[in-house]
């Protein structure tokens, strides 16, 4: 079964693989991760708004990507970033958007909605009393959200947010579909080139495995450490 | 923004000869909603299997199962989808392989499989949450009326556990369901897939994809408004 397993090419391949394809995809994950909780928090304050119109244009998203398979959803921001490009700067015809950035924009996008749910819970765990609390020492509401509530809830939420972020880490895996050098990519590259598919889908399970499951395995620890006894 | 809307595009022959654009999209609808269904029968039958070994006294039961969920919870969905498609037949005796290679509809079984096994592994987690959010009560009053570990599973622990994990079992169908279109990159003809097809083959991007989310928003209703009603069908008698 493994008689002819050619190590080589995995050995000989190591620099391309992780020099290019992990690169883009740890930079890809971070920098996604980063901006879409970002954007996920300023859902989840609109959502929880109460302005009518607001909270319903945050709902209106989430559920909308939320209902959508991120595949689907990464072929519709690569066609659609050159033309909002065009009408954000006016141009007459469509600009171009380089591979990383439309992966970059599409992934902080589909994830800021399923980050605005983990922030949601986290703001609402925060008892009403201390929202009360703080309007009633005259602060505003961003002064309250910026000092009082978020950094509980981002207290609270730290080990889903981490989990969320390592689910995007496996998802980024989804940028094959237009191509790009992820990790997966520059496997697969590699594997059609020199006819060796087993060992570099078998290389590439392997190394993903690994990173996610000490991920994992650390968020669980951060998990019992972080966690407020109540 | 200069485009060129042609909503009458879905009403035009597609180039495969056979039938319009919405034929196309509609073909894929449905082996987007068969390769979703066929997953979920092993997800769903394999998951609880291993949701309850988790939750069992054994302890080698428990490890199996931990090291499973572990398994197919950490490697990406893609990855799987290239293991079973591209290494598992080349790892089988080799008739077995180059027989399983030359299926037709391979793509579709393969789809299938991957999917099963993936999902099972997130849906084993929901039945272990299900039975361990049980009173702990509950397990001993079986033990004490005399029923085998078996029995009390299935007449007293899992009757409850399945209605608890109704809604979270919702939306893994759902993610189930979107996750079959990750099976277009081994050439399943499902719906994102046509989408892409019918994008590539007319030029009409924003037509194609907006077909399709329509398509995808309408079987995500469907199943949250089936879903409603077979909770309301299973709720136990004045429990709420």
């Amino acid at each position: 079964m493994f008689s002819n397993f050619d190590f080589g090419v995995i050995a000989s391949s190591l620099p391309y693989l992780f020099g290019q394809g992990m690169v883009f995809t740890v930079t890809l994950t971070a920098l996604a991760a980063a901006m879409g909780v970002v954007f996920g928090t300023l859902i989840a304050m609109m959502r929880l708004s109460g302005i009518p119109g607001i909270s319903h244009l945050a709902k209106g998203y989430v559920e909308l990507m939320r209902s959508l398979p991120l595949v689907l959803v990464i072929f519709w921001f690569y066609f659609l970033v050159p033309y909002i490009g065009a009408w954000a700067t006016r141009s007459p015809t469509p600009i171009q958007v380089g591979a990383f950035s439309s992966a970059l924009i599409t992934f902080t996008l589909f994830e800021a909605a399923f980050f605005s749910e983990i922030m949601r819970a986290g703001i609402q765990s925060i008892p009403k009393g201390q929202t009360a609390a703080a309007q009633a020492l005259g602060m505003t509401y961003w002064q309250t959200m910026a000092t009082v509530v978020l950094p509980q809830a981002f207290r609270n939420m730290l080990p889903l947010l981490l989990t969320q972020t390592i689910v995007l880490f496996q998802d980024t895996s989804l940028v094959y579909v237009l191509s790009l050098t992820d990790f997966l990519g520059a496997a697969s590259k590699v594997a059609q080139r020199d006819g060796r598919l087993v060992e570099m889908y078998l290389f590439a399970a392997v190394v993903y495995f690994a990173v996610c499951f000490t991920a994992s395995f650390l968020v669980r620890r951060l998990h019992s450490r972080v966690a407020i006894i109540r | 923004m200069n485009y060129n809307w042609n909503w009458s595009i879905f009403f035009e022959p597609s180039p495969e000869g056979v039938g319009t654009y919405a034929d196309m999209l509609l073909s894929g609808l449905v082996w987007t909603i068969a390769t979703a269904l066929s997953s979920w029968v092993i997800a769903f039958c394999l998951g609880s299997v291993v949701g309850v070994m988790r939750t069992l006294p054994s302890k080698a039961a428990q490890a199996i199962g931990t090291a499973y969920v572990e398994l197919f919870r950490n490697i990406p969905l893609l990855v799987q989808m290239f293991l079973w498609y591209f290494v598992a037949p080349e790892l089988l005796p080799e008739k077995l392989g180059s027989a399983i290679k030359q299926l037709p509809n391979a793509p579709f079984y393969t789809a299938v499989v991957c999917l099963g096994l993936f999902t099972a592994a997130r849906v084993a987690e929901q039945v272990r949450a299900g039975i361990l959010a049980l009173p702990r009560g509950q397990r001993m009053a079986a033990t004490a009326l005399g029923l085998t570990v078996a029995q009390s599973y299935r007449y007293v622990l899992l009757p409850n556990a399945y209605r608890i994990i109704l809604p979270p079992l919702t939306s893994e169908f759902l993610n189930n369901l979107k996750n079959t279109s990750v099976a277009l990159t081994i050439g399943l003809l499902e719906l994102t897939a046509r989408a892409r097809a019918m994008q590539e083959f007319s030029f009409q991007v924003f037509e194609a994809f907006t077909a399709a989310t329509v398509l995808y928003i309408a079987i995500n209703l469907v199943v949250i408004v089936a879903a409603t009603l077979l909770e309301r069908a299973v709720a136990v008698p004045g429990t709420r």
